[in-house]
């Protein structure tokens, strides 16, 4: 079960040619095994090319898999900085287990960086000076799917999410934005498989637009029972039920369903496309978005070790603030609570050839921000 | 709430029934006639969903896979049985457990490791897919009522097996004096591995048909397995009747419950409170009804009398 890499690039070059800069430790805690691991994997596979790309020998990156569960994250955080003695850590996709493991690392003087999970609760008071969001804040592409109905004239829109707090924190997103008037709203069994109750409601319902947030396998299944069902009501949601690893899974049922994201594969920057094709080329599939996240993490981390060392935190956190590098999604920049300052797609689900991925639309939501950032001081 | 949404509803709860009941006939049979605790028929399911992702993918035809998913998994259930399960009759129901949730994480992390991290595509054929017009208008998936037609088939020819064929008589003596059975002859040993591999199948094939309409993963199988006990803790331990009754029960408070609490709660709170707290008393819905029935009949609906 356990799945413990440790990846070394010793220092050897740096003793020989005796510069003076140490090497730094990257403490990644994340999802490996289980029913999230698709995500994990994508997201470490995305940070380790970035590594391997800089060329850089001194960055030292210990892996280890959460298996989701938060007392297995706390235990492996408290390893990583008591014993391995890491200076930056990142790698926690669920915002539960971000919950517990981010204050705990950043009450402790280590640096933060969140390849994916945004709990709004890290984004306003709760914010703290040393954590970094790399991806976006969880209400972000809900936000967007909500401003995208708003331009297609949608008035009458049924939603629905798992009852949990991020799918609470979905329909909440999707509702700030959205102007129209809801058709229902419906909370579902978290994990549930089977959604022919729920269709036949949204059938009932005379919506003309369904809002959906149910990521992982929920999405899969969500999606193979609508197309079945007949109902044509047009679906919209957000990145998590439609990238990369999952499209594959539900197949024709997911084409033409728009979907929110701050980042695609067609983004046309030279960033993007260069790890579009090394990414392919290296692990034989598409990068997600989420892999494009950890590629993005990495970067950011190796531009800031460019001009400071995090012993040197100030001058560390300086160098992070200014997200001086070259990301998949364009120009990057972070908000006043260290959360990123982006654009959203709406993106459409498409066949290329035997593969099914998404191809941008349109700009759902321009350099968006988050609706917290208000409440955060350092 | 029109009538169409409703009879709607309750062929949603019966197809979830049905299918319920394709997991809980094996389960119940080997827990009667064996005494045996298998947590590792989740694994079953999931085996079964596997291997008819991967012949529908190879070969296009979605009722090899349906058979292959039968075979595989009885094939994997008898060789458990022979392997794990036969060391384990005498031990305490807590051994058994626990060599049985081994068994479900090597049999998770040995798909992981074949088949990796991501869903499987499995998908229903076309010629069974989108919905059909029923009397009185009612638009209703294809493919949910031949999952209707298979589970009430499969459960209409065990009640046969059971109650016509010999090996019914043996299966029902079993469960009755295990030593007394063997004493007369029967060759108990065998008798398990069939059962086994009988109840295997049918969780196989339970995995193709549900795995069509949803996903193909590691870890599929466990939220079924729970409701599966459920199901055989209401109609009673054993009991193949009490498996189909119980199994649509199930089904129905469901699926019934997840759509008629927030409705009603409505009448007498706000919206968004109304779905909240409703759905979570859905969710209830189910563990309600078997401490129910267990408080008026403690062995069950149809289990044996103390």
């Amino acid at each position: 079960m356990k799945v413990t890499s440790l990846i070394f690039f010793t220092a050897l070059a740096m003793l020989a040619n005796g510069v003076s800069a140490e090497g730094i430790k990257v403490g990644m805690i994340t999802t490996l095994s289980g029913g999230g691991a698709g995500l994990g994997v994508d997201v470490r596979d995305g940070f380790m090319l970035a590594i391997a790309q800089s060329g850089r020998n001194d960055i030292e990156v210990v892996i280890e898999d959460d298996q989701r569960k938060p007392d297995i994250a706390v235990q492996l955080a408290d390893k990583m900085i008591q014993s391995e003695k890491v200076d930056v850590m990142t790698g926690i996709i669920w915002s539960n287990l971000a919950m517990a493991v981010v204050p705990f690392s950043v009450a402790q003087g280590k640096f933060y960086l969140s390849p994916n999970a945004g709990p709004s609760a890290l984004a306003g008071k709760g914010c703290h000076k040393n954590y970094f969001n790399v991806a976006w804040q969880n209400d972000n592409l809900h936000e967007a799917a909500g401003s995208y109905a708003n331009s297609e004239g949608y008035v009458n829109s049924f939603i629905l999410a798992p009852n949990y707090p991020a799918g609470q924190d979905a329909l909440t997103g999707y509702k700030r934005m959205y102007s129209g008037k809801l058709a229902g709203e419906i909370l579902t069994k978290l994990g549930q498989k089977d959604y022919a109750a729920e269709i036949a409601q949204i059938r009932a319902s005379g919506a003309d637009s369904v809002f959906f947030f149910l990521p992982g396998g929920m999405g899969i299944s969500f999606l193979k029972q609508y197309a079945n069902s007949g109902v044509d009501i047009p679906l919209m949601g957000p990145a998590f039920s439609f990238d990369q690893g999952i499209l594959q899974a539900v197949g024709d049922a997911a084409l033409g369903v728009v979907n929110t994201s701050q980042w695609n594969k067609d983004i046309d920057n030279p960033t993007n496309m260069a790890f579009v094709k090394t990414f392919q080329a290296k692990f034989g599939r598409l990068p997600s978005l989420y892999a494009s996240q950890g590629f993005d993490t990495a970067n950011l981390l190796i531009s800031a070790l460019e001009t400071a060392h995090p012993d040197d935190a100030d001058a560390f956190r300086a160098a992070l603030e200014a997200a001086e590098f070259d990301s998949t999604r364009g120009s990057f920049a972070f908000g006043p609570n260290h959360h990123p300052i982006q654009n959203i797609y709406a993106r459409e689900v498409i066949k290329e050839g035997d593969i099914y991925t998404n191809k941008i639309i349109g700009i759902a939501l321009e350099n968006h921000s988050d609706v917290y950032a208000p409440e955060c001081s350092f | 709430m029109s009538i169409i949404l409703i009879i709607e509803q309750v062929l949603n709860g019966l197809q979830f029934g049905v299918m319920l009941f394709l997991m809980a006939a094996g389960l119940t049979l080997i827990f009667g006639v064996m005494g045996l605790i298998n947590l590792a028929h989740g694994s079953l399911y999931m085996i079964g969903a596997f291997a008819a992702a991967v012949i529908a993918g190879l070969t296009g035809s979605f009722i090899l896979a349906i058979i292959a998913a039968m075979a595989a998994a009885a094939i994997v259930g008898a060789l458990v049985e022979m392997v794990v399960i036969r060391k384990l009759y005498g031990s305490d129901h807590l051994d058994q457990v626990l060599a049985t949730f081994a068994l479900i994480l090597i049999f998770s992390e040995g798909t992981r490791w074949a088949f990796g991290s991501f869903p499987l595509f499995l998908d229903i054929p076309n010629y069974l897919s989108g919905p059909v017009t029923l009397p009185g208008g009612i638009k209703y998936p294809l493919y949910r009522l031949i999952l209707i037609g298979v589970g009430l088939f499969v459960a209409a020819g065990l009640g046969i097996l059971i109650s016509k064929t010999r090996i019914g008589i043996q299966i029902r003596a079993g469960e009755n004096d295990r030593e007394m059975i063997a004493a007369l002859g029967v060759d108990i040993s065998k008798l398990y591995t069939i059962i086994f591999a009988l109840g295997a199948a049918l969780a196989g094939l339970a995995g193709a048909l549900v795995g069509a309409i949803q996903s193909v993963q590691v870890g599929m199988g466990e939220p079924v397995l729970i409701l599966a006990f459920v199901v055989i803790v209401i109609g009673g331990i054993g009991s193949i009747k009490g498996a189909l009754i119980g199994a649509l029960l199930v089904g129905l408070t469901d699926t019934l419950g997840g759509i008629f609490l927030p409705e009603l709660l409505k009448l007498f709170m706000d919206t968004s409170t109304a779905q909240t707290s409703g759905s979570a008393l859905a969710s209830m819905a189910i563990y309600i009804l078997m401490g129910v029935v267990l408080i008026w009949r403690p062995t069950g609906l149809f289990g044996a009398r103390a």
